[in-house]
């Protein structure tokens, strides 16, 4: 049996507050739960806060460029099936610059597990608008606010049928470490979009904010019905759904 | 490495010439595959146009009886599938030349064999019919050609074999009543045992001589067919090809397959290859090993998509930002493909680093006649090598003298394997310890002593002071071999130094040869003479005299005598 204590403690270069220490704490709890012991996992990176997690992990790690975690994931899976491999990045990395490695990293549906912490802002560049960030959303390189439409990482995985598709929230660990053990389990590509405030930059999605939206799907909720996900996936106003969004065990 | 050897012979250039879509290049292959089977050297120039039908491509296949090293301007047959081929090329015909044509484009300036094709083989067989009356005008027999034609189609179309059959004897015997338009090609005795291979499938297959596991590529004219030939053999070989999104993730899932055990390599050109330089400096900063083919067809921007250039030299010298250390191989001939791609591998596992094949359009579709190469003595990258003692926890960037540390893969054993694409400390974990920044930097730079250990010497012929010094890397070779040749049959006192590694260059083993002759010309395919500027940067020897081409089409022998008369 493995225990957290595996997975190490490391300093951080994160801000104090920052959600990043939650999710980290889930991602170890999940290890733990998956009985994965750390020279079995890898964990591939892109370029950002978020990217910087795997470091603090006692795993293999594989910290590559900035929006490229998801091909070199891809490569190193294909290579090794028998590696348990992650993919942990920021919205910037998965999104924006690594978008096109989105889509078809869906369409490939090669066994990874992508977690993705949206925290809507470019964190390490000093506060730029991210891929999504919401309409209006002021920053010193937006000062009109933002004018693109969010991108909707659910909806989109949704839209192209993924396998397992879910929503997590970094003030809810113990709910996201469950949803990583899930998304391990699940045979072929899946996706965790992870709610998270960011302390120095986004003023607006703050903790306080999700903390009063987000809430966990009903358990009558069927994620096979890709109606319902499409719905659940936009749904933001007041309420934010949490937990597994969308699940399709078609043919791989 | 193959050694180019140029034997003054008689040779005979047959070009096929029509539209996209006519068939063509299938012709060629065919033809070119009955040559080599009856022991023929040949060397095949493929210009085609970026378009799937119409336009006008031809194949040109020079055939000889020994070693044929370059393409030939000038034309001994042309087989003309529509009129504008016999049109666009009357006037390239040698004295002897003459023509093979359907009856309706028929001209009288010089010998043409003008075929009633629809009568032959009606309008399925045409390309059967044209197989059958070239080979008989060449003088090949009958069966030979049959059966090239039932190994390229006799799998897929069963049922056309017997037609096929009928249609080639029904050619032959029309030829045998007609006069003779051309004198037949003389027989090689003892043929020897000869594969047909093109640069690019040369590539592929001395990639999985060398244990490769992944090849991930996006289609790119013309390096595309290195992808085709490896899916060919994925399964025997249980290697993994995939198609990636872009260029981008093409290289970056090289890499992941690299870390994570798999001998990689990827193949671009161009924009293409441009693409995928910040993953190959990814793969220096976490040193891991990866062989990069880039094959060169004429820029900038989309460039002329099926032509040839050697205009790439500079972009691969410097490609991915930051300074590391490189190799960079440039095969002149098919069997350097073959091996150059092999030793490339050996060098990436061995200084665990990117290492590059630069070819060009005309080498990548160039098929040539080539000795099958002797596989059971090829070192394959060690797999399955015996892991380092290492003590945990495991640095992956140990400092060491060589620079290089011992490379352990992920899941393979205890030992964690932590790679960033940060500076990062013997541990792997970024750091911004400035003093770890130095180290690391002196670490990777003293993996370029391995390299430069190992380069392949230029290959120097002919006189020892000569009075003109040809000098030329890659797919350009053969023809600059060819005309010193033709030159010194003249009388001229003419030597050639050929370059196979184009990076690192070792001063010492080439500069006396620049200094004893009484001029130097570089040969090169492209508009700045970038190969001569590299020798000025590493050498001070500055060769003022270029003979250069950028018009999309490979150098010949012709070309480069031509050029020399001219500034001459």
């Amino acid at each position: 049996m493995v225990s957290l204590e595996d997975y190490g403690t490391y300093e951080t270069a994160w801000c104090p507050g920052c959600g990043n220490f939650a999710i980290l704490r889930a991602v170890k709890q999940a290890l733990v739960k998956a009985d994965l012991r750390p020279h079995q996992v890898l964990f591939v990176s892109g370029i950002g806060q978020a990217a910087k997690t795997p470091h603090y992990l006692n795993v293999n790690v594989l910290n590559g460029l900035h929006g490229r975690a998801l091909p070199a994931a891809t490569g190193a899976k294909l290579a090794n099936p028998e590696l348990a491999v992650f993919v942990e990045s920021g919205d910037g990395c998965t999104y924006g610059e690594g978008g096109n490695h989105f889509l078809a990293a869906i369409r490939r549906n090669v066994d990874l597990t992508v977690l993705v912490h949206d925290n809507q802002v470019y964190g390490l560049t000093k506060g730029q608008a991210s891929p999504t960030s919401d309409q209006g959303f002021v920053t010193k390189a937006q000062p009109h606010g933002v004018e693109a439409e969010p991108f909707n990482p659910i909806g989109v995985a949704t839209a192209m049928r993924a396998g397992f598709v879910a929503r997590g929230f970094s003030g809810m660990t113990d709910h996201l470490a469950d949803l990583i053990v899930k998304a391990v389990k699940h045979r072929g590509f899946s996706l965790i979009d992870i709610l998270q405030p960011c302390v120095s930059f986004n003023k607006v999605n703050t903790f306080a904010w999700y903390k009063e939206r987000c809430h966990v799907l009903p358990p009558e909720y069927d994620p096979t019905d890709s109606n319902a996900a499409m719905e659940a996936a936009f749904q933001r106003a007041d309420k934010i759904p949490i937990g597994v969004i969308h699940e399709n065990n078609g043919p791989k | 490495m193959n050694v180019h050897k140029y034997t003054p012979e008689k040779t005979f250039n047959l070009v096929i010439g029509g539209e996209a879509g006519q068939g063509l290049a299938t012709v060629g292959l065919i033809l070119a595959k009955s040559l080599v089977r009856r022991g023929y050297s040949i060397v095949v120039t493929q210009s085609y146009q970026s378009r799937i039908r119409g336009g006008h491509n031809t194949f040109a296949i020079r055939v000889g009886r020994n070693n044929v090293v370059a393409p030939q301007e000038s034309i001994d047959l042309l087989v003309a599938f529509n009129r504008e081929t016999v049109e666009l090329h009357k006037k390239d015909l040698s004295p002897q030349g003459a023509v093979v044509t359907d009856e309706a484009f028929t001209i009288v300036e010089k010998p043409c064999l003008a075929v009633p094709f629809k009568e032959l083989a009606g309008k399925r067989f045409v390309n059967t019919a044209a197989l059958g009356v070239v080979a008989s005008v060449l003088g090949l027999d009958g069966d030979l050609v049959s059966e090239a034609i039932e190994d390229a189609f006799g799998a897929k179309h069963p049922e056309a074999v017997e037609e096929n059959r009928q249609v080639l004897e029904k050619a032959f015997s029309w030829v045998c009543r007609k006069a003779a338009i051309i004198e037949t090609l003389p027989p090689v005795p003892d043929p020897p045992r000869r594969m047909m291979l093109n640069g690019n499938e040369a590539i592929a297959l001395g990639a999985l001589s060398a244990g490769l596991r992944f090849y991930s590529y996006y289609p790119m004219t013309p390096s595309t067919s290195i992808a085709l030939t490896l899916i060919q053999h994925a399964e025997a070989f249980g290697s993994i090809v995939e198609q990636a999104e872009d260029e981008i993730a093409a290289i970056n899932m090289a890499v992941g397959a690299s870390f994570a055990g798999a001998p990689a390599m990827v193949g671009a050109s161009g924009g293409g290859f441009a693409l995928m330089t910040e993953g190959i400096s990814l793969a220096a900063m976490i040193e891991t090993p990866v062989v990069v083919v880039v094959a060169q067809r004429p820029g900038p921007a989309t460039g002329l998509p099926t032509r040839t250039e050697q205009g790439d030299l500079e972009l691969v010298l410097h490609a991915g930002h930051g300074e590391f250390p490189r190799a960079i191989f440039a095969p002149g001939t098919v069997e350097d493909c073959f091996s150059l791609t092999q030793k490339a591998f050996e060098l990436a596992e061995a200084c665990q680093n990117p290492v590059f094949v630069l070819t060009d359009q005309f080498l990548a579709d160039s098929y040539r006649a080539v000795a099958p190469p002797e596989t059971e003595k090829l070192p394959g990258a060690d797999l399955d090598r015996q892991l380092p003692d290492c003590p945990l926890p495991y640095r992956r960037y140990a400092l060491t003298e060589s620079g290089i540390s011992p490379r352990f893969v992920p899941g393979a054993s205890e030992h964690l394997v932590v790679a960033d694409s940060d500076e990062h400390s013997e541990d792997g974990h970024l750091t911004e310890d400035l003093r770890v920044r130095r180290q690391m930097v002196e670490k990777r730079q003293r993996k370029q002593d391995a390299i430069r250990g190992q380069v392949i010497p230029p290959q120097f012929d002919g006189d020892a002071e000569p009075e003109l010094l040809l000098v030329s890397w890659g797919s350009s070779g053969g023809s600059v071999l060819e005309a010193a040749g033709r030159m010194r049959n003249n009388g001229r006192r003419l030597s050639t130094l050929h370059f196979s590694q184009v990076w690192p260059l070792v001063p010492e083993q080439f500069i006396g040869h620049l200094q004893a002759a009484k001029e130097v010309v570089a040969v090169e395919g492209n508009a700045t003479g970038q190969f001569a500027r590299l020798i000025r940067c590493e050498t001070g020897f500055h060769i003022t005299r270029r003979v250069l081409r950028y018009d999309g089409l490979p150098i010949t022998p012709e070309y480069i005598i031509r050029e020399l008369d001219r500034q001459e």
